[in-house]
């Protein structure tokens, strides 16, 4: 039941004093004369509503959440508790400076150690997500070809196993796309991307591993290929925790990255956001940096980049979430981030390899931090599709994986178990994807009836778009 | 060192063995050896939970905590319900992904239709997307919704708060629409000027109101304007003002932002905040983010789930109408627990006692010498100009624990009040300015 439908007129809280002043209202043709409807409960009656909410979601600890390419790894507490400090929490953005150095403080150590681990040498935390943050680095490509009189260049090369962010986030900033294929092996088809790679390209998008989980080999001379037209290159850092401690974006060749401080550094998602999506650059690019640039030692300062983009949102960014971003990293330091890779990659492939003699695998080699199971010919054989196994895990309590990505995959399902589970949670899924491959010979009707224990059956997805209800109705009487 | 990996070395060596491997280093064999890094990273070594917590608390202990706040420009200090900070700590809530699965994310779907159906009701719309990052994208996002075809340039009052113009021509610098500000005149959007721009290529206006200074200004006249030329109203709004304010609907804009901050969200240092966005039916195709929407399932139970994802991202790759996913979905949450918890009244509360509040506070410093620069009627900001300088009075204050306005320039600050501004505080601000000014 909506909160709305639980209110009662007369009811509610006390939460506001009167007014102490003498009271102002505004000009008659300024006021507000629509009815505004607001929900009255008492204070006991909300706590009972949200809490039944809360029971109809899944968090990461309410199971196992193996969403590829989200890294559903768990979300310390302390990171909670760190960036509700009130010496945090209270703090205006628009305070003076010297009296907001703590939180100068908090961005100038991300920065610090965020660059360490990508090899970039400057870093923004203005953007608020992933695509937020491709944006911004994209607006930093564009600037540049800019700054240098380069104005042919119209064209964003994007693989098409990429996130779907990516060509949507080159069309925001005013590029076309030329999509460049995948080769049989996962990686960019060299030849392809040769032929793409001209005068009129601005830079290229990749994340490395791909979405397949593959590390791209060639990923040398692809960065090459595109520095040689005179383009740039922009890491999506989606995958970036297969590889921390590893190997570096920056050493690849890549000029400018984009982080996601809620999948690869353990801040909760919140149901769908916030995030933090900052972008760092190499030296070459960081006048253009959008928001202010922490600097001095001592003494913090802002400043701004001399040819910015220009501002990205209002401020410095999600703050709080940099904060807990900067307590994983603390906590972990320099032995635990390697080490969680490492573990990702490790569970990945346990999975992968309990999996394969009966789940066909989209590449049937050792993968990074997730992989990529492509259900065609179970589906052709019994009719059972990617999206049937899927509602069959949810009654079993796992979180399904990613379903119908990359879109270079048939009926593709990709796990990333991340290296926060332990080998019997494992073990436990891994028992269940074998039982539900089984139930699909046996009984595929049970599957396509899946799930039965949730809350709520498979939803008319067509009807909600065809005729869309998209807010409560109330009753022009109350 | 902390970590958060549940197995042991041990484990982690038979897990590898199970699958027919000897070390951690053959799984990362398809790594060319050329871009391997070597050593170790050059980040402090992990921590213990009570050694970070220490190092953080001593981080943020260098932060100046004010007990009494008259900054606004965009980020507000109002009163947080117990109950708000309550619910976005349930961890099934905060810990979730984006709702993929409808299943077993009917908490969270839910949670976004009301709050859906919050923001409609608060700006009079028909229709409000699930959030983006915050206000100044949001406005951004509105104007890039409006481009049409043969419509591509927007019109933005330079009477808006500073950031959120800015972050408008940052995304049109990106989409390729051009821009050009509404000059001011006495404190609000000179309507006469906008008047004698309107033409066929104009696709929308953005003006904010209250504006940045906190003054009313004139919607229904722009409204007409920008609807006799064929374009459309965006219009930015503050939240806690729409308690008692005439919607945007009413005053005939096509699409409703602003900042959800104040709405149960604290400062933080810029965020994370919430944009709200709502607009008009006829435009509803061409609104950005998540859309969530009532359906029901297959034994005929009501439920909800995401919508219209024919606009996104994900679908229609570069033909989006943006590139948003992630938005601010547990800060949407929170907005909806603070609306829940205050209620109409409640928020009319907040409305009126942040904008008595401003008048008195005028009032008292008019009485000690300053001018209050606002010519019409002001909700809950207002701007000062003085003889006195800015800095001198905002020392003044500092040495009393108090944030005072955000100075302008030398002479001018423009202050706020919220219903967290007691009066003594508010007497205590107008005794200081009064002692500075008479020395």
């Amino acid at each position: 039941m909506l909160v709305f439908e639980k209110s009662r007129p007369g009811r509610g809280t006390s939460v506001l004093p009167p007014c102490e002043v003498e009271t102002v209202t505004l000009p008659k043709k300024d006021r507000r004369e629509k009815k505004l409807h607001l929900p009255e409960l008492s204070e006991g009656e909300l706590g009972r509503h949200y809490s039944e909410l809360a029971k109809k979601s899944h968090g990461v600890n309410d199971g196992f959440y193996p969403l590829g390419s989200c890294t559903m790894k768990y979300n310390p507490r302390i990171d909670e508790e760190t960036a509700n400090l009130p010496g945090f929490t209270e703090i205006h953005p628009l305070q003076p400076e010297e009296t907001a150095q703590g939180c100068l403080k908090v961005l100038k150590f991300s920065e610090t150690y965020l660059c360490e681990i990508t090899g970039m040498d400057r870093m923004t935390f203005q953007p608020a997500a992933g695509a937020h943050g491709e944006f911004t680095g994209l607006l930093l490509i564009k600037t540049y070809h800019e700054s240098r009189n380069d104005t042919k260049r119209t064209k964003i090369i994007v693989p098409d196993s990429a996130h779907g962010t990516n060509p949507a986030s080159a069309a925001m900033a005013g590029y076309s796309v030329v999509s460049v294929p995948s080769g049989p092996d996962g990686c960019v088809n060299l030849e392809k991307l040769r032929e793409a790679a001209g005068e009129d390209v601005a830079g290229l998008m990749l994340t490395n591993p791909n979405t397949v989980g593959l590390f791209d080999k060639n990923i040398l001379e692809i960065t090459k290929i595109i520095h040689e037209c005179g383009g740039l290159c922009y890491y999506d850092g989606a995958n970036l925790n297969a590889v921390m401690g590893t190997v570096r974006p920056g050493d690849m060749g890549f000029d400018v990255i984009h982080l996601n401080l809620h999948k690869t550094f353990a801040t909760p998602h919140g149901g769908g956001g916030p995030g933090s999506g900052p972008v760092g650059c190499k030296q070459f690019l960081a006048e253009f940096l959008p928001s202010k640039l922490v600097e001095g030692e001592e003494v913090l300062t802002f400043r701004k980049p001399a040819s910015s983009i220009g501002e990205m949102k209002s401020f410095y960014g999600n703050f709080q979430v940099v904060v807990k971003a900067l307590t994983y990293i603390l906590t972990l330091g320099r032995e635990g981030i390697p080490e969680a890779s490492r573990n990702a990659v490790l569970n990945a492939n346990y999975m992968m390899f309990k999996l394969k003699d009966l789940y066909d695998m989209a590449y049937d080699q050792v993968c990074m931090h997730e992989f990529v199971m492509s259900l065609a010919s179970l589906k052709k054989e019994t009719g059972v599709s990617a999206m049937d196994i899927a509602k069959g895990l949810l009654d079993h309590g796992i979180h399904p994986p990613t379903m119908y990505f990359p879109l270079i995959v048939d009926e593709a399902l990709m796990v990333e178990p991340t290296e926060t589970e332990s080998r019997e949670t494992l073990d436990d899924a891994i028992e269940v994807f074998r039982s539900l491959y089984e139930l699909a010979r046996l009984n595929p009707e049970s599957l396509h009836e899946a799930p039965v224990t949730t809350p709520v059956s498979r939803l008319d997805e067509v009807t909600a778009a065809r005729h869309p209800v998209l807010r409560y109705r109330f009753e022009e009487s109350l | 060192m902390g970590s958060y990996v549940p197995s042991t070395k041990e484990e982690q060596k038979q897990m590898l063995q199970d699958i027919g491997f000897q070390s951690m280093e053959e799984l990362f064999a398809s790594i060319p050896d050329e871009v391997l890094l070597k050593g170790s990273l050059d980040i402090p070594e992990g921590k213990s939970e009570l050694e970070v917590r220490r190092v953080l608390e001593g981080i943020a202990a260098e932060n100046k905590v004010y007990p009494s706040i008259f900054r606004g420009a965009g980020a507000y200090r109002h009163y947080i319900p117990a109950m708000v900070k309550s619910v976005i700590s349930k961890e099934n809530l905060q810990t979730a992904y984006t709702p993929y699965q409808a299943e077993i994310s009917q908490g969270i779907l839910q949670s976004i239709f009301e709050y859906q159906t919050m923001i409609c009701e608060l700006t009079g719309m028909d229709v409000s997307n699930a959030s983006v990052y915050d206000g100044a994208t949001a406005a951004a996002e509105g104007v890039a919704m409006c481009r049409e075809r043969k419509r591509s340039k927007a019109y933005i009052s330079s009477t808006a708060q500073p950031e959120v113009r800015e972050v408008i021509k940052t995304y049109c610098f990106g989409n390729g629409m051009e821009t050009e500000e509404i000059p001011e005149k006495d404190g609000v959007t000179d309507t006469e000027w906008l008047k004698s721009h309107l033409d066929k290529e104009t696709a929308c206006v953005y003006i904010q109101h209250p504006n940045y200074y906190g003054t009313l200004e004139n919607p229904e006249t722009v409204a007409e304007a920008v609807h006799e030329a064929g374009a459309k109203l965006v219009m930015g709004v503050n939240p806690i003002s729409l308690g008692i304010m005439k919607t945007p609907a009413e005053y005939g804009a096509d699409v409703a932002v602003g900042d959800g901050q104040p709405l149960g969200l604290p400062l933080s240092f810029g965020g994370p905040y919430l944009g709200f966005m709502a607009c008009t039916d006829a435009m509803k195709r061409k609104l950005p983010g998540r859309i969530v929407g009532q359906t029901t399932d297959r034994n005929g139970k009501t439920g909800y789930v995401l919508t219209l994802q024919a606009r996104e991202q994900h679908i229609r790759r570069e033909k989006a109408s943006s590139n948003i996913c992630s938005n601010q979905a547990l800060c949407a949450l929170a907005v909806g627990v603070y609306l829940a918890a205050m209620g109409e009244a409640g928020l009319e509360q907040a409305a009126v006692s942040s904008m008595s509040g401003a008048h008195y506070l005028a009032k008292g410093l008019a009485e000690t010498g300053c001018t209050v620069e606002n010519q019409g009627e002001f909700f809950h900001e207002f701007v000062t100009s003085s003889e006195v300088p800015a800095e001198k009075i905002l020392k003044a204050l500092d040495e009393q624990d108090i944030l005072g306005g955000l100075p302008l320039d030398d002479r001018r600050i423009l202050w706020c009040c919220t219903e967290m501004n007691t009066k003594e505080e508010m007497d205590r601000v107008i005794r200081t300015v009064r002692e500075v000014s008479e020395c």
